[in-house]
């Protein structure tokens, strides 16, 4: 009982809390607003060790069950527990062995390694929206045949040499953007905003309590 | 005097001279420097030594590149907060000679007077809040001057006194809480409604979300199939309402995966969600009468950078090819990444994301999307629990009601009246 009855007294004087302080002004509230959400900064920072946990317990059983595909959290272990030592081991020694500043190993590692490897799942993006435009722009239906329409129309207004073959490509581009695009997309923003705004009423009144788990 | 003093707020040291005497004595010293200054006509530019210390000298107003001390002084509260901050103001002279004017602030009338910041000429008020080295307590009366800064002298005003005084309700923002009272009326309204009415045995009608409809027709095709069921809550942490309400979701799709004995991948990118998914997932189990098939390690905290993320999501779906991906939640610009990836397994894929930046990529890319409001209709649609339909019928009110407040807009607005139009604007 306590629970689960605990927790949605304690998020519905919190919500509520909140939400008076967008409108008092006064100082109490404002610091009390401002401390609510240092806590739930420090909270969210004790969660990295949840998170390592779990890494760390599903790559273990998965190398020591000889589970399918096992052989890729062998060097996802290796890589969480060497670059939390080479990073926060400044007792173990000094740099560069040790430490995350400039010229560090784990620096290095930092960004030799893992950035270009960021950059590289980043970078096929591009070869993806070729794929799903392509997917897109195939005229089946009378809708399918509009957006290819306003795809192309859009397009050709966007680059050189869509002003050279006509000289108002570039004003009906901009029209689709700015203003039935915009109509839809303000549209679809207000029904978000108020699906968000009733959600977290739901959340405060308890209404909706799965995200609490088990009782 | 100091001649041509650079226009850079004084340090805090020692509060400058204000006496009559020490007054009278710059006056002369500038004087003096004028003298000089006239014989040196070569000298178009006047600068001070450069080991000059950086005080406050003032000469007498009058006197030639001394401006006059400034007008209109004046100090008001800033209304709307929370007692920490002062609006001093007056009259700009820019074409008097005036380089800047500076202001000095003091707890007693006799100051003394430290100067705590420089504006240019151009500049007719300044906002003294409270912040670091800014100490300003609320109903703490406050003594201020303003010294306009001349070309080889400085003039001040009389001083003025202005309280911080701390409000209780922020007036500007009264067009929201009336926004949001009406809204959180209709939707308790309609909650209480619907209660009603399902306690006479009815139930308010929804219409048919396709997307959320094909979440049980594509767990189905997974069991047929022996696969497992991807649900990704979105790359956001929790607090952000959308993978709050992903969790919502994902117990109600965990209640379908255990009643038909699926497996259910939950790749996690935020190490504070795993907690979260893991009791979620558990009570879903737990709900549908099948705590056993509950499957802890499949609840994978990944990584909280994105493209790591995004890169192990690819490879389970890649390696572990779930028959039905389910991406609900917070997205960015790994959206078309896992789609497409999913897509090219031949998996069913429904996504739904209030992220509007995020929605053509997934229209594009899976089978289903729920659009905005669609998404946050989701618990609503799957669990039929008559007070969550009431919410979302006290939101589809309010969004009649901000129709005709819109196009009410749109009439004043056309009619030149832009009264209703400023109302809503938020301060």
């Amino acid at each position: 009982m306590l629970r689960r009855e605990f927790p949605l007294a304690i998020t519905c004087v919190v919500g509520l809390f909140m939400v008076i302080g967008l409108f008092v002004p006064e100082r109490h509230f404002t610091a009390g607003r401002t401390e609510v959400e240092s806590w739930a900064i420090i909270i969210r920072a004790f969660a990295a060790v949840l998170g390592v946990a779990n890494i760390g317990r599903i790559s273990y059983l998965r190398i020591s069950r000889r589970e399918h595909e096992w052989v890729y959290h062998v060097p996802l272990l290796i890589g969480l527990v060497g670059m939390i030592v080479l990073g926060v081991g400044g007792s173990l020694g000094s740099a560069p062995l040790f430490g995350i500043a400039e010229g560090t190993f784990f620096n290095d590692l930092y960004m030799n390694v893992y950035v270009p490897m960021q950059g590289t799942m980043f970078a096929l993006l591009a070869f993806f929206i070729a794929s799903a435009a392509f997917r897109a722009f195939r005229v089946r239906s009378f809708e399918a045949g509009l957006l290819a329409l306003a795809a192309l129309l859009v397009m050709l207004g966007r680059v050189p040499i869509g002003a050279e073959i006509w000289d108002q490509l570039p004003l009906i581009s901009d029209w689709i953007m700015n203003i039935p695009n915009n109509a839809a997309k303000r549209a679809i923003l207000i029904g978000a905003a108020l699906g968000a705004i009733a959600t977290g009423l739901k959340v405060i009144l308890g209404l909706e309590r799965n995200y609490l788990g088990g009782e | 005097m100091e001649a041509g003093r650079a226009l850079t707020p004084p340090g805090p040291g020692p509060s400058a001279p204000h006496t009559t005497i020490v007054r009278g004595a710059a006056s002369l010293c500038g004087l003096l420097l004028l003298v000089l200054l006239t014989v040196d006509a070569a000298a178009e530019t006047v600068g001070p030594p450069t080991s000059a210390p950086a005080t406050l000298t003032f000469g007498r107003p009058g006197d030639d590149g001394i401006p006059p001390a400034p007008d209109s002084v004046g100090v008001a509260d800033i209304p709307n907060d929370g007692g920490e901050a002062l609006r001093v103001s007056w009259k700009a002279e820019a074409e008097t000679g005036v380089r800047g004017y500076i202001i000095l602030r003091a707890e007693s009338a006799d100051g003394p007077f430290a100067a705590i910041d420089t504006v240019d000429a151009a500049t007719a008020s300044f906002t003294d809040a409270a912040g670091p080295g800014h100490p300003l307590r609320n109903g703490v009366t406050y003594h201020y001057r303003v010294a306009a800064l001349g070309e080889l002298g400085d003039s001040e005003s009389a001083t003025v006194t202005g309280t911080a005084r701390q409000s209780f309700f922020n007036t500007d923002r009264l067009n929201l809480l009336v926004l949001l009272a009406l809204f959180f009326g209709l939707v308790l309204a309609y909650t209480r409604q619907a209660a009603n009415h399902a306690r006479r045995g009815g139930m308010p009608f929804v219409r048919k979300i396709a997307g959320l409809t094909a979440i049980e027709e594509a767990i189905g095709r997974a069991t047929e199939m022996g696969r497992a069921v991807l649900y990704v809550p979105g790359i956001d942490d929790a607090n952000n309402i959308q993978t709050i309400y992903s969790m919502i979701i994902l117990g109600n799709v965990a209640r379908t995966v255990a009643r038909y004995e699926t497996p259910l991948i939950v790749p996690v990118c935020r190490a504070f969600v795993v907690p979260l998914a893991e009791e979620t997932v558990k009570q879903g189990y737990v709900d549908a009468g099948r705590p056993d098939a509950y499957v802890r390690n499949n609840i994978r905290y990944l990584s909280d950078e994105q493209f790591a993320f995004t890169a192990g999501v690819d490879g389970i779906m890649l390696r572990e090819k779930p028959a039905a991906n389910l991406f609900l939640g917070s997205f960015f610009a790994e959206s078309l990444i896992l789609a497409e990836t999913g897509f090219a397994t031949g998996a069913v894929q429904i996504a739904g994301t209030a992220n509007i930046h995020q929605l053509p990529f997934f229209v594009v890319a899976c089978d289903y999307t729920l659009i905005g409001e669609e998404f946050y209709a989701a618990s609503a649609y799957l669990a039929r629990e008559p007070k969550l339909i009431g919410v979302l019928k006290g939101t589809d009110w309010m969004k009649v009601i901000l129709i005709a407040l819109m196009l009410i807009g749109i009439l004043t607005e056309s009619a030149g009246w832009e009264g209703f139009r400023r109302w809503f604007v938020l301060r």
